[in-house]
């Protein structure tokens, strides 16, 4: 059935249907219940969070976002952002290299091991911290006394953020590299190149976008991260309280406007994440594990 | 047949380095704090810690944590595979933003999506509002945290049974169609035991997520012992109490929950790949 027929205006459609294809008051309804079902639980939250933010004008808004708190919590969020994503990228690259380019006894253990914490509560997460590292263990109180507190300080929420987003880019880069397979490297290798030039010329090139797609989901998810960064932060005023955190201590404190000016803001950080990964599935699918194109 | 060796020779390099990288950070991020956890179990013992959870205060919010996590993730299982349906099969305007809308609940931080979910379903929130004329109380009850749960578990079945839905041959539907199937009876019979496996690997990830969910909940929970209190926030509790071993007796039983439940769902999913015969 060519296009112009399925197309032509209802008045003079034939009154059959494909086979195929579902009852038109049924398909109706299904996108009736898909786009109220996304607005009541996802558009109207997003909404409220701007309409709260702007409650008292812009000047009232922006204004709680110059305060010394706020600033020194957008700094700090920033920072953990800086050194926990490079950490997970490095981490991620070396991981799928190991799985990828070498067969070893017990690869699908370490697979798991990896993933494992998709399935723990990022709340256990930041008490596993603690307890390792916490002033009344062994090792937390050695490190105390030699002036490296790792809880209640950045150290602490580093190791968290990067516990909650471990998988990230493991996961992107492992299937692309597993369909890539090793040929084009043991090319490389073969026609003299050194270890390192062939990642860089070889390997690299083809899993760039699959790389900055998983540092994309790292990065939202590290700058947003809040159960496991509220257990080991402590929540120090101007210390040791991320972005997240300061929202729950202002909302705490019924401090509305402000609660809810620094949640546009990650809300807004939270959009052009959202905006760049959708680039990158339209322009760049074929570079991305199979499960992320559509 | 001789055992295959530990590492197979290979003219690949940077195995040194990559195994290195990888070892050292997965033990200092992941291993050796969960070991912590294990470790300050096994030096509380046995009778403190099912002292610990032998409380009602803490039953009830390990059964809250757990009923409240599998309803949101049936309500997500139903929803998303519906949702993935549309996406994939019609075409309407706007169909590319609603698409990227499904993955807001991943990109949004969860103490964002809590503040903007107590907002708008609060008795003085705009929809909230709505439903309390109507005798309908949904922020700070049982309702407020399903709704939280329900928000952070929603792309996962979506995002695991597009790609399937995609994959399905025209033929398929042809054939059951001229076979003298109804549409309903090929949707049910021939395209759901299809889904099967993908929408049962998304209910898993879903049901993990909610279990162990925090910032998204809290504030909409009301957090009353015995009646909205989750389990997450029982551990932050002792810990504010400096209660160490209580927290890691509690932290512990979590972890056994969200075990059993992947094994759980894994075994359904060899099951339901052995009957359907395709992964």
């Amino acid at each position: 059935m060519s296009d112009a027929t399925l197309h032509r205006p209802a008045a003079t459609r034939p009154s059959f249907r494909r086979p195929t294809d579902e009852a038109p008051a049924l398909r109706a309804a299904l996108i009736l219940v898909a786009v109220g079902g996304l607005a009541l639980l996802v558009a109207a939250p997003l909404a409220a969070v701007f309409a709260e933010a702007l409650a008292q004008g812009w000047a009232a808004s922006i204004a709680s976002l110059g305060n010394p708190d706020a600033r020194s919590a957008i700094r700090l969020t920033l920072l953990i952002t800086g050194i926990a994503v490079p950490l997970n990228a490095a981490f991620g690259i070396a991981a799928a290299w190991l799985i990828t380019k070498f067969d070893f006894r017990g690869k699908a253990f370490l697979i798991t091991l990896i993933d494992l914490p998709f399935s723990v509560s990022p709340v256990v997460a930041g008490l596993c911290i603690v307890l390792l590292f916490g002033a009344n263990s062994a090792l937390g109180g050695w490190l105390v006394a030699h002036g490296l507190p790792v809880v209640f300080a950045i150290p602490g929420i580093v190791l968290a953020t990067v516990f909650v987003t471990f998988p990230f880019v493991a996961r992107e880069l492992i299937p692309v590299m597993i369909e890539q397979g090793r040929a084009e490297e043991e090319a490389a290798l073969t026609l003299g190149a050194s270890g390192w030039r062939t990642f860089r010329t070889v390997t690299l090139p083809n899993i760039r976008w699959a790389l900055l797609y998983g540092t994309l989901l790292c990065t939202a998810r590290a700058m947003g991260e809040f159960g496991a960064v509220a257990v080991v932060s402590g929540k120090i005023r101007g210390q040791t309280a991320t972005m997240p955190i300061t929202i729950e201590m202002l909302y705490n404190e019924y401090l509305s406007v402000a609660a809810f000016s620094m949640a546009a803001l990650l809300c807004g950080l939270a959009l052009i994440t959202l905006t760049l990964k959708t680039v990158l599935e339209l322009r760049h699918a074929d570079s991305l594990s199979a499960n992320r194109r559509h | 047949m001789m055992r295959a060796p530990l590492i197979q020779r290979s003219a690949m390099p940077g195995l040194g380095l990559s195994a290195g990288i990888t070892l050292s950070m997965l033990s200092l991020v992941v291993l050796l704090p969960v070991g912590a956890l294990l470790w300050q179990g096994a030096e509380f013992g046995a009778a403190n810690i099912w002292d610990t959870l032998n409380r009602d205060r803490v039953w009830a919010a390990l059964w809250l944590s757990f009923r409240l996590s599998f309803l949101a993730a049936m309500f997500n299982l139903v929803f998303g595979v519906l949702l993935a349906w549309v996406l994939v099969r019609y075409s309407f305007p706007g169909r590319r933003l609603l698409d990227a809308a499904v993955d807001l609940p991943f990109a949004l931080p969860t103490a964002v999506a809590g503040i903007a979910l107590t907002a708008l379903y609060a008795p003085n929130g705009v929809l909230g509002s709505l439903a309390a004329d109507a005798g309908w109380k949904i922020a700070y009850t049982q309702w407020g945290i399903f709704l939280a749960l329900v928000f952070v578990g929603l792309p996962f079945v979506t995002r695991t049974v597009q790609p399937v839905i995609d994959e399905i041959d025209a033929e398929i539907e042809e054939a059951s169609a001229s076979l003298g199937a109804s549409r309903l009876y090929t949707l049910r019979n021939v395209i759901l035991p299809m889904l099967a496996p993908a929408a049962l690997t998304g209910f898993a990830l879903a049901l993990a997520r909610a279990v162990g969910e925090y910032g998204s909940v809290i504030f909409i929970a009301g957090n009353i012992p015995l009646r909205t209190e989750i389990a997450p926030l029982l551990i932050v509790i002792q810990l504010e109490e400096y209660n160490y071993g209580g927290a890691a007796a509690i932290g512990l039983a979590m972890l056994l929950i969200s075990f059993l439940m992947l094994l759980v769902i894994n075994l359904i999913q060899i099951w339901s790949r052995r009957r359907i015969g395709h992964v």
